[in-house]
């Protein structure tokens, strides 16, 4: 099967089916002999939006490096639309995953055009680097994240905001349906999470892409995944929708935290207020 | 994309065709790149150059001959004594100044993008001192009074230095591996090495004869003096295994500049290309410096220079061996010529114009890191 079929049979067409599109099973993680993820099982529905959860050091960023074979598992297995990842060539993933590493680097001087140009990678060979299928894709994708003006920018001359917005928009030209973020909105100020997570929810709700995302922020990964997964040591504790998983007694369990959750006046969903050592009676 | 209209179905229309800005293309049948004329223009006038100084270079000696006539001796023309100074005799040292001047820039080249660090290049890390322990070893322990002799020692140096080279990278990998390869650690390892090897020479030279000794100490300081055709060709055939693959993977070199976990998601074999690219400039700069003697700072300076003409965010490997072949004649026209009759090694010249660069290099980079 070609890489071009493959991507077609595991895009948008079978929306609405419960099939997962990425599957952990008894999942075992570890960095050497330090073993940071055992026996995690998880399934990534077709167009969901997954926020993971959890302290520092609980796993999650390992665990979404696992999920986009960036890190191979010790024990049991990660399934892409059915199939082993470990089998699958680099290439092949390539084409249907996507992944944005936590705080990516590039080197200084490079143009924004040339870095989301990077993401046609999978789709190129050494005797074409810049096919107008690769135009297209690209341009597109520079649109989608109001980058087409600043194309002809180096990195180091963009904000922190829009400096992530370029990496992004090189995941989009990547052209893949499924989309694997680690912390997207480190480093950011409010104003540029919000931007960044709106981004997202737009790809999801306009191309029916398919993410997974680590975030720290609970209230806005409440506002903005369909379903939350909360880790603690390797282990995920709760998932599902987040007025189900964040709770009052998830808080306490999974981040030591005495927290009131009420609902957010803007949307409706979960939101987190720490009581603090000030103000506990 | 998630459906890629496009991908089946013929290209669209010129008209259609919407534009990037900053990345204009050129396309041929199922070929396509993306047009970098300032890429273009730096190698043009590098390669112009390179053909003038190297008639220059042809031209000096004791028969001078002008710039045109040496010309119109490598078009074909020209008298016979003219043909037999120019094509046998002068010809091979300045191929050989080329040869190995871009041999040592697309080394220098490979590995600075590998290791996203300047200062990784195989004159600093101790590459070029392996192989200088190795063939100084052959030159001194094979000598005029050594076991080996006359023609065995001529193909022993070469071969030697690549050895040495060879071992050395090895080496200075294990000794800088930690779970992977982190560039700051492999330049410290490596400028140990560096500095180890280079004692080990110089007590090597102490047990040689005089005559020996003194050879070696030419080869050292890097020469093309005497070079002859039967210096071309190994040099040449190296290039012509070793260029392919590095120019092949110059496309993965740029996705090798983001880090490995991004490399990955790109679709890049990481450990693979990388060992690849790595193995060729470690063979580039080990025939370089078997052929001519360590001839220094072709490798450090010359990507960072070429970098900068192009404006690219890392050093673009053609432009860089154009202007590693450049810098190699120029300082081989000015080591025969600039002292009168006094003959200095190339690598003399090379070092003089590189030292002051790399003091630049290490202020700047300090500078970096306070900022």
């Amino acid at each position: 099967m070609t890489a071009v079929s493959a991507v077609n049979s595991g895009g948008i067409v079978r929306s609405g089916s419960d099939e997962a599109r990425l599957r952990a099973e008894a999942l075992r993680l570890a960095y050497g002999e330090n073993v940071v993820v055992d026996g995690l099982d998880l399934d990534v529905l077709d167009g969901t939006v997954t926020a993971v959860i959890g302290p520092n050091g609980c796993g999650k960023s390992t665990l979404l490096r696992a999920l986009g074979r960036l890190l191979g598992p010790q024990g049991g297995q990660v399934l892409l639309d059915g199939k082993r990842i470990d089998r699958m060539s680099t290439k092949e993933v390539a084409r249907i995953l996507g992944v944005l590493p936590q705080a990516p680097q590039a080197p200084e001087g490079l143009t924004v055009a040339d870095l989301v140009a990077r993401g046609r990678h999978p789709h190129q060979r050494w005797y074409r680097q810049w096919s107008s299928d690769d135009e297209t894709a690209v341009a597109e994708a520079l649109r989608k994240t109001g980058m087409l003006e600043f194309a002809e920018r180096t990195l180091d001359q963009l904000s922190g905001g829009q400096r992530q917005r370029a990496w992004i928009s090189m995941a989009l030209a990547q052209g893949t349906d499924l989309l694997l973020l680690d912390e997207p909105t480190t480093y950011l100020d409010l104003a540029h999470q919000v931007d960044v997570l709106d981004l997202v929810q737009q790809l999801h709700a306009e191309l029916g892409r398919t993410v997974v995302m680590v975030l720290h922020d609970l209230n806005l990964a409440a506002r903005y995944a369909d379903r939350l997964v909360a880790m603690r040591d390797g282990k995920i504790v709760a998932e599902g929708a987040p007025g189900d998983v964040l709770t009052e007694q998830l808080l306490r369990d999974v981040f030591d935290l005495d927290a009131r959750v009420v609902p957010d006046p803007v949307a409706g969903t979960p939101l987190v207020v720490p009581i603090g050592s000030r103000h506990r009676t | 994309m998630t459906t890629e209209p496009t991908t089946q179905t013929p290209s669209p229309s010129v008209a259609e065709q919407v534009r990037v800005p900053g990345r204009p293309a050129v396309r041929l049948a199922g070929a396509s790149w993306v047009l970098r004329l300032r890429m273009l223009a730096v190698a043009v006038v590098g390669l112009a150059l390179l053909v003038l100084v190297m008639a220059v270079n042809i031209g000096r000696g004791d028969f001078p001959i002008s710039v045109g006539e040496v010309l119109q001796v490598l078009a074909g023309g020209g008298t016979r004594a003219q043909q037999f100074i120019v094509l046998d005799l002068r010809l091979p040292r300045s191929l050989t100044g080329v040869l190995v001047g871009a041999a040592l820039a697309l080394a220098g080249a490979i590995t600075q993008s590998i290791t996203r660090n300047p200062l990784a290049t195989p004159d600093i890390v101790g590459i070029t001192a392996g192989a200088s322990v190795a063939a100084v070893s052959v030159i001194v322990v094979g000598g005029s009074y050594g076991a080996l002799s006359g023609p065995l020692a001529d193909i022993g140096v070469p071969v030697a230095g690549l050895l040495g080279a060879f071992g050395t990278a090895v080496a200075v990998t294990l000794l800088a591996w930690k779970r992977g390869i982190e560039s700051y650690r492999l330049v410290l390892v490596g400028i140990a090495t560096h500095w180890l090897l280079l004692s080990v020479t110089f007590w090597l030279l102490t047990l040689g004869d005089v005559t020996d000794a003194g050879r070696a100490m030419i080869w050292l300081t890097g020469s093309l003096s005497g070079r002859g055709w039967e210096h071309v060709q190994p040099v040449a055939l190296a290039l012509l295994v070793l260029v392919p693959p590095a120019l092949i993977g110059s496309r993965v070199l740029g996705a090798l500049q983001f880090g490995d976990d991004t490399a990955r998601g790109i679709g890049v074999r990481v450990t693979p290309a990388r060992a690849l690219l790595l193995v060729s400039a470690v063979g580039l700069a080990g025939v370089a410096t078997a052929a001519a003697g360590p001839v220094v700072f072709v490798a450090l300076a010359i990507p960072q220079i070429a970098m900068r003409l192009c404006r690219t965010a890392q050093p673009p490997l053609i432009v860089s061996a154009v202007l590693g072949a450049l810098l190699t004649v120029t300082a081989d026209l000015l080591a025969r010529t600039a002292f009168g009759g006094a003959e200095l090694p190339v690598g003399v010249v090379t070092a003089v114009l590189g030292a002051p660069y790399l003091m630049y290099l290490l202020a700047r980079r300090y500078r970096e890191v306070r900022a």
